[in-house]
This record gives structure tokens, sequence and C-alpha cells, in this order.
């Protein structure tokens, strides 16, 4: 077979994917009147509480969908395979949904006299206030991510050799061991793709805080859209903020793949 | 586990229930109606929006396929590292945010604007969904070729097939199910796609996630309900046939 | 054995500065039953792909039937392999594996059923034609990619260690019937192996590598006897081999004794590798050319496997009749059992 097939998609990537990349770091380290500058790096301080938030919202969402998600998949793992299958088609079911309508469901919910309150008023219960705040950013990530994390541990559970557990048990451990020794040192990679999963596309998104943060929620995305589509205008600076958020976003990855490599023995200890 | 039901399903219940409303409210039951579904299949505006999406999506899915399956083809034939030198940049648009792929191809775009008066359009929008979609066709025909008897192509020579067609006559059999997959993927990551097509589409053309971000943005729309509980129906239904399909096929290799 | 068919003219193999192939000069013979014999990673699935034309030597010229063939793709070479794991077509049928070389040359329709019928046949598959191949056991797979080779009516027949997959009792089985089909289609065989049993068995000739470089050519019969080296020794059949001096012309020393020989031509004091065969030393109980103990005994169903220590060296013996650990035995060995080579020779 000859390598002369993949000359096409070579040309393309080199069109469509490298010199865009080139443009972005061009574009961040020109100024608006075309000169060469670092100012739009220094530019970006003012924005600090906005990269602050992003990552400490992508942060508990991910708590969040790990907190939720890897019970889940542990219980669906233990299934009987038809009910686990069922239980996996029934948690990706949503995510054939276009989110923006599925974050849209929420927005209907949250509302100050949307259906929570209305549920609260029936139960005589003080009505909270939830849309446009983070909290209603996180909500509205958990619910759009929750499977991205669910479903790698379930794949890893699912492929662990059942035996093991067995001989786990045979060896003397009790299930909460087994589940410590053995289990959990297994799931690490699944953990690991679960994490990044959820956390790179909560950093950089900006439908879900625009939605149901309700453009009090800056976040990262909502920055970098802003510059280029916005009325603040400024291709230069959003370029920058772009090609910080990359470097963020290839560090938590391979420190997570770091962690991947060391991860077995780490979690035993 | 039902908890986690509720949540995830809760939201889905409540807009199939109020696409049905007849008053506009979105929380406020005010009795049932068929109005929503009769008012969307006479909006241009969204009619319009499905027809680019569905085909800039089948579009896309197939010239994916084929650069992708190519690709995929080329690289199994590359030395290792070779390869994963070409696999590590082939995943970029995949693993990078979408915003990010989405504003780098958009000032790809306004720069080719700047020299050849292509305005940002169907055509820029159909090159960034290409683009975005091929990873996923090599992803998923990489696995297949690996996979493979590694003597099948060398097989197919010795028996007197050009290269061309031992290509054509035992790889490709081989790889399809992975160059489906690969199609199937590609075309449903189009048909969802909405912050890539926000940044390349430009303003003369809407696909339907894009037409939704807009009634999103004004609140009131009961219509969107109309929308996602007649695109949930669909999925469902797609979902069943495939299953159906699926389980037929294995029982058909089992015999 | 008529023509010289194939001819290797000093080709070599490089491949990420690691020499594969390192002078090979190889003459095949129209329908003779060629055995590459060696452990692996000594060049012989390499020579046969060179012969398919799926690799290209680095240098060197490959000839068949008198016409230089190296860039000669091998989609129109008249030369067929059988291959490793066979690499039948999983999306075809038996019928349409065989089938698939004769469509290739648009063979018309009536032709290709007769010649599929015939080669089905002729390894016993008939009925078979419908199967899916990964329904097939391993020894039906294996004659699929027999009769898919041999529809084609090639001058020469490559098989690639193509009973390596198979359990013992087949690859017997199978050894007996590629011979017979060998002498019915009346072709050229080359064969692979790392298995000394089998290529003494099937060929005519065995050609013995190692390292990228032919050691030895000849029948079973010289190959099994007159062993160019020690290694050759070593690796057909089980071989005591020990170091010895030259003493004289049917003179050698070894282990502390001098031994009658019938090997001539050897420097005085020349040191060389002694071999003799397990089965050609004789145990007794007293009164042979070496003493020692009894250090195991093995029972091999046909002999046992003794292993006997003699002033230091561990001498293993092939004998009926046992002997208990323990036991002081002598053994002796006849002059024409003792076979002299010289260190390090190679063809």
């Amino acid at each position: 077979m000859s390598r002369r097939y993949a000359f096409p998609h070579v040309g393309w990537m080199a069109v469509f994917v490298v010199v865009p990349l080139v443009l972005i770091v061009g574009f961040s380290l020109t100024s608006a009147d075309g000169g060469v500058t670092l100012d739009n790096f220094s530019d970006m301080m003012k924005y600090a509480p906005v990269f602050g938030r992003s990552l400490w919202l992508s942060l508990i969402s991910t708590a969040i969908c790990l907190m939720i998600g890897y019970p889940l998949a542990y219980v669906m793992s233990r299934e009987k395979p038809a009910v686990a299958a069922a239980a996996l088609m029934l948690l990706m079911l949503p995510m054939w949904m276009n989110f923006l309508l599925r974050t849209y469901a929420w927005m209907s919910i949250l509302e100050n006299s949307g259906f929570l309150n209305q549920l609260l008023n029936v139960f005589r219960l003080p009505n909270v206030h939830i849309i446009n705040t983070e909290a209603a950013v996180v909500l509205g990530m958990v619910y759009n991510y929750l499977p991205f994390m669910t479903l790698p541990i379930h794949t890893v559970l699912h492929k662990m050799d059942k035996s093991m557990m067995e001989a786990a048990g045979d060896l003397g451990a009790n299930s909460a061991k087994t589940f410590m020794r053995v289990v959990l040192p297994i799931s690490v990679p699944g953990v690991i793709s679960g994490i990044t999963m959820v956390f790179v596309p909560g950093v950089s998104t900006f439908i879900i805080s625009r939605l149901l943060g309700g453009g009090k929620t800056l976040m990262l995305g909502d920055l970098i859209e802003m510059q280029f589509t916005g009325n603040a205008y400024n291709p230069y600076l959003g370029a920058a903020i772009s090609l910080v958020m990359m470097v963020i976003v290839l560090l938590s990855m391979s420190v997570m793949n770091r962690f991947g490599d060391g991860g077995e023995s780490a979690v035993v200890l | 586990m039902v908890l986690t039901g509720i949540f995830l399903y809760s939201p889905i219940a409540l807009m199939i229930v109020f696409s049905f409303n007849a008053g506009k409210s979105r929380t406020v039951w005010s009795g049932f109606t068929l109005d929503w579904y009769s008012q969307l299949l006479k909006n241009e505006l969204i009619l319009n929006s499905l027809y680019t999406t569905v085909l800039v999506s089948l579009l896309a899915a197939f010239f994916a396929t084929v650069i992708g399956t190519a690709a995929a083809i080329g690289f199994h034939a590359m030395r290792r590292r070779v390869r994963q030198f070409f696999m590590t940049v082939s995943i970029i648009p995949a693993v990078n945010p979408d915003v990010i792929t989405g504003v780098s191809l958009m000032l790809l775009f306004v720069f080719i604007r700047s020299v050849t008066n292509i305005e940002l359009g169907f055509f820029t929008l159909l090159l960034a969904h290409i683009t975005f979609n091929v990873p996923y066709v090599i992803l998923s025909v990489m696995p297949k070729l690996k996979s493979l008897n590694k003597h099948l192509f060398e097989a197919a020579l010795d028996l007197g097939a050009t290269p061309f067609r031992a290509l054509c006559k035992v790889i490709l059999p081989e790889i399809t199910p992975g160059v489906v997959t690969g199609a199937l993927i590609a075309f449903t990551l189009s048909i969802d796609d909405f912050v890539i097509s926000y940044f390349t589409a430009g303003s003369s053309v809407q696909t339907l996630p894009m037409t939704i971000y807009a009634m999103t943005r004004k609140r009131v729309s009961p219509e969107i309900n109309a929308i996602s509980t007649l695109l949930f129906l669909v999925v469902l239904t797609l979902l069943v046939i495939i299953n159906i399909a699926q389980r037929k096929e294995s029982r058909r290799v089992k015999h | 054995m008529s023509k010289d068919l194939i001819r290797l003219v000093d080709c070599v193999m490089v491949f990420d500065d690691d020499v594969i192939l390192n002078s090979i000069n190889l003459t095949i013979k129209n329908q003779e039953f060629l055995t590459l014999l060696g452990p692996s990673g000594c060049g012989k699935t390499t020579t046969l792909r060179i012969i398919g034309g799926f690799e290209t030597p680095t240098s060197g010229d490959v000839f068949f039937d008198g016409v230089r063939i190296n860039d000669v793709p091998p989609y129109k070479r008249r030369v067929n392999t059988v291959f490793q794991k066979y690499a039948l077509f999983p999306h075809l049928n038996v019928y349409e594996n065989v089938a698939f070389g004769l469509r290739i040359a648009k063979t018309r329709e009536d032709e290709i059923k007769t010649r599929v019928n015939d080669s089905l046949a002729l390894v016993g598959l008939l009925g078979y034609e419908k199967r899916r191949v990964h329904q097939l056991s391993g020894g039906q797979q294996q004659r699929v990619a027999i009769a898919r080779a041999v529809v084609n009516r090639p001058q020469v027949l490559l098989l690639d260690e193509p009973l390596g997959a198979l359990d013992l009792k087949l690859r017997k089985e199978m050894q007996a019937e590629l011979k017979a089909i060998q002498k019915q289609v009346g072709i050229t065989f080359i064969y692979v192996t790392h298995d000394q049993e089998e290529a003494l068995t099937m060929s005519d000739t065995v050609v013995v590598m190692n390292n990228g470089e032919i050691l030895q050519i000849g029948t079973p019969q010289d190959i099994y006897n007159e062993p160019i080296n020690a290694f050759v020794a070593d690796f057909i059949g089980e071989s005591n081999i020990i170091d010895g001096v030259m003493i004289g012309d049917c003179d050698v020393e070894f282990s502390g004794r001098r031994f009658e020989c019938v090997d001539r031509g050897f420097d005085k004091d020349e040191p060389v590798d002694v071999v003799i065969r397990p089965e050609d030393l004789t145990v007794g109980e007293g009164g042979g050319q070496l003493s020692g103990t009894v250090s195991s005994v093995t029972f091999k169903g046909v002999h046992y496997e003794m292993m006997v220590d003699s002033g230091g060296f561990s001498w293993m013996v092939h004998s009926t009749l046992s002997q208990p650990v323990g036991a002081a035995v002598s053994l002796s060995v006849k002059p024409f059992d003792i076979h002299i080579m010289r260190k390090g020779k190679t063809a």
C-alpha cells in the first residue's frame, strides 16, 4: 500500500490546520496597526478574573461530573449486560440532541418563574435564584458533559476482567479493599480521559455561560468569541487569548497523561 | 441511577410537553395545540437552515470520508515515527477546543477573502466541516487497517492484482465497517456542530444549530420546543433502527 | 530435476543499517522441493520474499528462467505464495478466494469453475465452496491457501512456514500431503521452515541459513550426515559438540584421549569442533573409550535419553537400554561416527 494516498490529506492539513494555527500565533504578536508587539498578552491581564472563573468553574464541574459519573459507571459495569447496555443508551440518548436545545431546556427550568420554583411553590418552600449565576453555568456544564465522564470510566471498568475481583477476594481483600486496591487503580486511565473530556470543553465553552449565565459570568470562550464577532472586535487580542487557552489545554492534557503513567502506584498509596 | 435518569430526562420531557402548549409561555400550561408544529413547517428560515445543515453535513461527510480513508491507508504504509508525527498533527482539530478551531479557520478565511474575494459562506462552511470531520474518519479507519492480516495486500498482489486493484478488491472491503462508522460520525458531528459553523459560515448562510441559537437568544419562542421534540423523535427512531440492524447482523454472523 | 529456474546472485539486503542478507548465492532447479532452513531472523523469509517480489535486494540480482526480475512487481511474476497465516480474504467465501487470481486474470467463467473445482479436489475440500473462511479449521484454511495459489498454475510455489500454526499431528499429515501435491502438480516448491525435521522429511534440497548467510546446501542426507560446521550439526538434530585438536590425519584428541577418525587434511594441532550424534554413542558397563557417570535418564518413547558426565563434559546418549542414575558406564564411538569440523567454517 502506498504512502501517496495520504498526500491529499497532508496538503489539506497544511492549509486548514497548520496555517490557521500559524495565523493565530501571528495575530497574537501583532498590534492593531500592524506592528510586532507583546501588548496583546499584557492587555490580557485585565481579564485575569475571567481566566480564574473559567478554570474554577470547569474544575468544579469536572469534580461534580466525577462524583456522579464514577459511581454511575461502576454500578453500570456491575449490571447484567442487557441492563448495562440499556443504561448506556439512556445515558447517550440526550447527547444526540443538539446541546443548544439541551441547554435551552434548562433555561425554562431554572428561570425565576421556571419549573423549579413552581415546584418549590407547590411544597411551599422558598424560591431559589439560580439562572444567570455561576451555579447555573456549572449545572449546565455537568448536564452536558456528564456522559463524557461516565463513558470512558465505564469502558475501562467494563473491559476489566471480572475474575480479577474474585482473585482479590480470594486473596483476602474485602469488597472495600478490592475496590481501593484493584478496581480504582485499574480505572485510572478512564478517569483521566473523563477529566480531560470534561475540563477541556468546559474551559472553552461560550454557549452555556451565555445562555445560563446570562452574560454576567463571562468565561474564556465568551471572551474569545467577543473579540472575533462582537462589538469588542479585536482579533489580535482574541488570537492571544486563544493561544493562551491552547497552552492551558495542552498543559492539562500532558499533566493528565503524566498522571496516567504513574497513576497506578499513586492511587494505591 | 434513577436520580441521574431524572436529571438527564426531565428537561427533555418538559420540552416535549410544552411543545404542545397553546400559550406562548415556556412554563405555564394553557391547553393543547399543534400550532407550533404547523408554524415550524411554514418557517422559511428554519427550513432553509435545515436544508443547509443536511447538505453541508452530507457533503462534508462524503469528502471527509474519502480524504480520511485515503489518509489512513497512506499513514498505514508509513514508518512508525513518520506516522506518529502525521497522526498527531491530524487529530489537532479533534482535540483543540472548538472555539479555537473556529476562530483559527475564521482568520484563514478572512485572510483568503482579502486576497481572492471568496466570501465567507457555504463554501467556507463546507471546508471547515471537512476539516474537523477528517480526524474522526482516520481514527475509525486506522484500527481496522491495523487489525488486518499484514499479508492480505501482498496475497492479492501475489495472485496478480495490481496495487490499486488489490486495494479496491481486498483492503477496502475489509475496512468497510470502519469507513462507514467514520462517515456516520462525521455526518452526526456536522449536523450537531454549532461553534465552528458560527465562526466560519459568515452572515449569508445559517445552519440549523445557528438558527436555534438565534432563537434561544430571543428567549420566547415555543417553536424551539417543537424542533427539539421532532429532532428527539428522529434520533430515537434512527437509534432503534440501528440497534435492530446490529442485532440482526450479529445473529446472521452467528449462524 | 532439469534446468535451473531461479538464480540469486550476490543478493544483499540491508534494512535500517542491519544486514539481513549477506551475499546470498542460490540456484533453484525446476520442479525441485527446496527448503530454506534456519532459526528465526536468519534471513530465510527475506530470501523467499525477494523471490516473491515483495522485497527488492539492496544489491545483487535475481534471475527467473534467465531473465533478471529485480524490478518485476509481484503481480507480474509467475510465482505464487502460501503465506504464514494464510492471508485468506475474509470477505470472500472459499470458492471466491480460490477464484481470486483467475478473476483478476479475466479467465472465462466456465474455466474458472473447472480449475477451482480441480484445485479444491487436489486439497480435498470439494463441498466447502460456500463456506466463509473463518468457519474453517486451521488445517482447512491451510488447504484453501494452497488451492488459491496452485489454481493459477504458477511455475514456483513459495511457502512461508505454512504449517507453523498447526498442531503436531495435523502437521505430520500436511507434510505428507504437501509432498504429494508437489509431485502431482510438478512445480518447484520453495519452502521456509525453522523445523529441521520438516525440512529433512520433505525436501530434495535443504539450504541451512544463519545470520543472513547460507551455511550449507545439500540433500537431507548430506546435511544430516556431513554437517559442514558445528552450527549446522547442532541445528540439524541433537549433537554432542566438543572442542578437540587434530593430531594428524584420522587422529583426533578430545576429552583427554586420542580417537581414530576418518577425516584428513587438517593441520597438525589445529583446534576443531568434534561432533558426535547421541545415537552414535554406545553405552557399556566398562571397557569403552570413555568412562563416566550417568547423571540423568529420560524416557523418550522410542529410546532413553541419558546424560553421561565424563571428564567435565556432559554427553547426550540415545539408547534403547537404560542405566540407573549414578551408574558408572563406559562410552564408545566408531571412527566414522566422529565428525570433525573446522572452527567457524561456513559454505
